[in-house]
């Protein structure tokens, strides 16, 4: 019986060895995405009880810290200011994840990056208490205060960049929120916080500065003209302007509605009165390849600023004339989000170089050594320098003579474009006011956005109610 | 010519060697079990001297029963057992210090440690040969297999966790299905020695496979309907295996056909996918092991143990600094995952390599053996002892389906326990007659001894 005895030990031998491998399979291939399940309540009640770094705004700013806590967990998650930031840091919570920079940056905030393992280490011999490393953000207090208080209650977003590097010196969303209710310690009332916001109807978690995008109307113009000066137009081109332009095989349509001063004007003036009609016009005249490469040079199509989540703006594809025409200023399929507004004013006001926006300037340990520093980077050239001054010329004659002398600020010229828009003819229109300042040598971008306008639908819209947020928020960086 | 004096081999008791290893097993049980106080409360308990005392004098009382009675057993096999008795009891304790005010699992556990241990002592000194156990094959068969489907008389099994492997009786709990193992085990190899030759007859060759003849088919049939009946109505696919597995691998063993061993694996997987088809349960089961996310309410405690193993690492978090109390039965069915967070993998695999030596011992006493009940009782108990860690760790790891067996000799439950004291007695009985040297018999010296004149005949 020696025989079979012998293999049913080898087969035993083969139990215990399949065994030992899943072990090392185990440890190998699942730890790691086992450990970052958000449903693991030991990953993350070490998390919660960790002296997570600091959030900060520029001038040294905490947005969000940690300070200690007298209950199960040792630290508690303070957004000082929380509504003011909350677009920026996002929210911490114990069963309801994380957004924002707490979400993107939550290994290097809770001391776990590999980047810290020697300091981790070190806390573990010294019988320290680790502690994580902070971020340091672009935003800078004074602007966004100024933003937040010009936008007001009003549902919208403000978004400033600095052209020359494309930090973002400024973001704010509204409806906001306060992450200090997410982050309680009582977890049940957190929780329930969490699902109130979750279900609002007005969306206070969603970042519409970054995340959201709105059709971007007579703002677009300034891409349909940067289109037409690569195309070989100059700023005195004469377009055809007539009160009502045909669409190509259609029976619709499209009106202005404004007074464009003629039907056959210079390019200035079509921007300087957001002259719908000439604008169709150079769309059509530019043709749809070059006006979604424009777009696309701008940074259309492509994702920015993933720190926050930041999504894609939309140029449409395989357009027929009247499309072409329609999106040409602005309308049918286009999309963009305010950051992206901003970005098309910063890359002409930076003399044609798109600079890729960031939030995140610094990533220090806890010594303040720097572990992760963002140096600015360009995107594309949009335009070429002389257009892009031509551009930034033309922008600066809507504000001093037309639709955007709201944004108008004592002592310094101003570049910018308004813009109206409606997604849907039972809704509100959107306000749109795009700019930068000064207009020779700019020192900020600024994109606003006011949802649901109160106003009948025309080009003023954006010059009333968007253009002096702008200005607020220019006037508070210069 | 050169006179070659007769050459008797002794074996070696290495009662001293067992008493060493046994310090060592007792000694870490105690230090784990210190450290499991002073990381929880930050002192020691002041029931710990108790604790010591308890251990050491059992460990001792069966170290007195070994020298005494079966001197030439196997010297690893009993340390082993006590280090896993004692780790149990660790873990067990550990995780009544959860608990505010604490429980008593650790108490109950000894309680029913010092029961095994006496069961120990009896089968290693009043029973101290297996032989006799022969005489019974079909009173201890039938005794098994009554104690197997006794969870389904109704009023009497009662269901845990949707298996029915469970009887009540008054205040007490008990899984029949552990005592069956023994018995089952003990009667199979009275049962296959007495009917080898006739199974091992060959009928139809199929593949260089000497299949059985069709007339030798009834008992394989009856233990496959047995154990499809555990499937069915006890809804416990572990059990069913064990039973089913072992009795195909003795009968494989006493008649050395392969054929017999290719069958029942065939039987079993139909049987198997039968009930994955037709149960929800077995398939719940099979979805906790392929997919555990795919419904974290419904395979929350498979998920659990996955997590407390992950945040255990390599190493593990420390005895009494993890958090094992979040997955639920931590101290019965999911003690190895407890094992895993505090320990690390490290501490697991080093378990399951505990429950390797006692099942490679165990299988070289099988080899050792010289006669057939003893051999075959021997490979069915090892096999039994493997394919029940095999199926127990493999399911809390994820290798395998979940089942409701125990993790010998560590989960809580005192019926589990006592039966594996027993097996422990068992393998050290068989491997004391074994090893024990033949009776001795006067030297003969044929010089010496006068010649018989024998008469011849007429």
């Amino acid at each position: 019986m020696n025989k079979p005895i012998r293999r049913v030990a080898f087969i035993a031998m083969i139990m215990f060895g399949l065994l030992l491998a899943n072990g090392t399979y185990m440890m190998i291939f699942r730890q790691s995405s086992l450990a970052a399940q958000p449903q693991n309540r030991r990953v993350r009640d070490a998390e919660f009880a960790q002296n997570r770094g600091a959030i900060l705004a520029a001038g040294k700013t905490e947005i969000a810290k940690t300070v200690p806590a007298k209950d199960r967990f040792k630290y508690q998650r303070v957004y000082p200011d929380g509504e003011l930031y909350a677009a920026i840091t996002g929210f911490y919570s114990y069963d309801r994840a994380s957004s924002g920079l707490e979400r993107t940056y939550n290994a290097q905030l809770a001391g776990t990056d590999d980047a810290l393992f020697v300091r981790r280490l070190v806390d573990l011999a010294t019988n320290r208490s680790p502690e994580g490393a902070s971020v340091q953000t672009t935003i800078v207090p004074k602007i966004q205060k100024a933003a937040a208080d010009a936008l007001g209650s009003q549902k919208g977003a403000v978004v400033a960049l600095d052209p020359k590097t494309g930090a973002v010196l400024a973001m704010v969303t509204s409806p906001t929120f306060d992450p200090n209710d997410i982050a309680s310690h009582d977890i049940e009332s957190a929780g329930k916080a969490y699902d109130r916001l979750a279900s609002n109807s007005q969306h206070p978690l969603s970042n519409r500065a970054a995340r959201e995008i709105y059709p971007p109307g007579s703002t677009f113009k300034l891409v349909t003209a940067a289109a037409a000066l690569a195309d070989g137009k100059t700023p005195d081109s004469m377009v055809d302007s007539p009160d009502r332009l045909k669409l190509p095989r259609t029976r619709v349509f499209l009106p202005n509605s404004t007074n464009c001063g003629g039907t056959k004007i210079t390019i200035t003036q079509a921007l300087k009165v957001s002259c719908n009609t000439a604008f169709a016009n150079l769309g059509l005249d530019v043709g749809e390849d070059k006006l979604r490469e424009q777009a696309q040079l701008f940074g259309f199509d492509r994702r920015h600023l993933p720190d926050l989540g930041g999504g894609a703006s939309q140029f449409p594809d395989k357009l027929n004339d009247a499309q072409l025409a329609l999106s040409a200023i602005g309308q049918y399929d286009v999309a963009a989000s305010p950051l992206q507004m901003a970005m098309v004013s910063a890359a002409i006001a930076n003399d044609g170089v798109l600079m890729d926006p960031y939030v995140v300037s610094t990533v220090r340990s806890q010594d303040l050594k720097p572990i992760q520093t963002h140096e600015p980077q360009q995107l594309s050239t949009a335009m070429t320098p002389e257009h892009a001054k031509e551009l930034q010329q033309m922008m600066g004659v809507v504000v001093s003579e037309g639709t955007g002398h709201n944004a108008q600020i004592p002592g310094v010229e101003v570049g910018g474009k308004t813009g109206t828009a409606q997604s849907d003819p039972k809704r509100k229109p959107f306000a749109w006011f795009t700019s930068f300042a000064p207009l020779d040598d700019p020192a900020i971008a600024v994109a606003v956005i006011v949802e649901d306008a109160d106003i009948p639908r025309n080009d003023i819209a954006g010059g009333r109610l968007a253009a002096p947020i702008a200005r607020a928020v220019m006037e508070a960086a210069l | 010519m050169r006179v070659v004096a007769p050459v008797t081999v002794v074996p070696r008791k290495r009662r001293g060697v067992e008493l060493a290893l046994m310090i060592f097993a007792l000694g870490l049980t105690l230090g784990a079990y210190a450290l499991v106080d002073i990381n929880v409360t930050g002192e020691l308990s002041s029931a710990f001297p108790y604790v010591a005392g308890i251990c050491t004098l059992l460990a001792a009382l069966t170290h007195i029963a070994v020298r005494w009675r079966i001197p030439y057993a196997d010297p690893v096999i009993l340390p082993c057992v006590i280090l896993l008795n004692g780790l149990g009891l660790v873990m067990i304790h550990r995780i009544d210090l959860i608990n505010d005010p604490p429980l008593n699992g650790a108490r109950q556990q000894l309680i029913w440690t010092a029961i095994g241990v006496l069961m120990f002592i009896l089968v290693v000194a009043w029973l101290n040969d297996h032989r006799p156990l022969q005489r019974f094959t079909y009173t201890i068969g039938l005794a098994g297999i009554v104690l197997l489907l006794l969870p389904l008389v109704p009023g009497l099994g009662t269901e845990k966790f949707g298996a029915q492997i469970w009887i009540h009786i008054g205040p007490y709990s008990f899984q029949p299905a552990e005592a069956a193992k023994v018995l089952l085990a003990i009667a199979f190899a009275s049962y296959l020695v007495e009917k080898r030759d006739v199974l091992a007859l060959a009928g139809y060759r199929i593949l260089g496979i000497d299949l059985p003849r069709a007339r030798d088919l009834g008992p394989i049939l009856v233990m496959w309907l047995i154990s499809l009946a555990i499937l069915v109505w006890q809804r416990d696919l572990g059990t069913s295996l064990l039973f089913f597995g072992l009795f195909v691998m003795m009968l494989y063993v006493a008649t050395e056909r392969a054929g017999w061993a290719v069958l029942g694996t065939l039987l079993f997987a139909a049987g198997a996918y039968f009930g994955y088809l037709n149960f929800s349960h077995v398939r719940a089961r099979v979805g906790a092991w392929l997919d555990p996310f795919s419904n974290f309410d419904l395979y929350y405690q498979v998920i659990n143990a996955q997590f407390g193993m992950a945040w255990g690492g390599l190493l593990g978090t420390g005895l009494g600094l993890g958090r094992p109390g979040l997955t639920p039965l931590a101290r019965s069915d999911f003690i190895a995952a407890a094992i895993g967070e505090e320990l690390g993998m490290t501490g697991l695999m080093a378990v399951v390599m505990i429950y390797g030596l006692i099942v490679a011992r165990g299988l070289r006493v099988a080899l050792q053996c010289r006669e057939p009940f003893g051999k075959l009782l021997a490979t069915g108990l090892s096999f039994a002892f493997a394919l029940q860690v095999f199926t127990i760790i493999g399911g809390v790891t994820r290798l395998l389906p979940l089942t409701g067996l125990t993790t010998p000799f560590m989960s809580q439950g005192g019926s589990s326990l006592v039966c594996n004291w027993i097996v422990a007695g068992l393998l050290l009985v068989i491997s004391h007659q074994v090893r024990k040297p033949a009776a001795t018999v006067a030297p003969i010296n044929p010089d010496v001894e006068q010649t018989q004149l024998v008469k011849a005949g007429a």
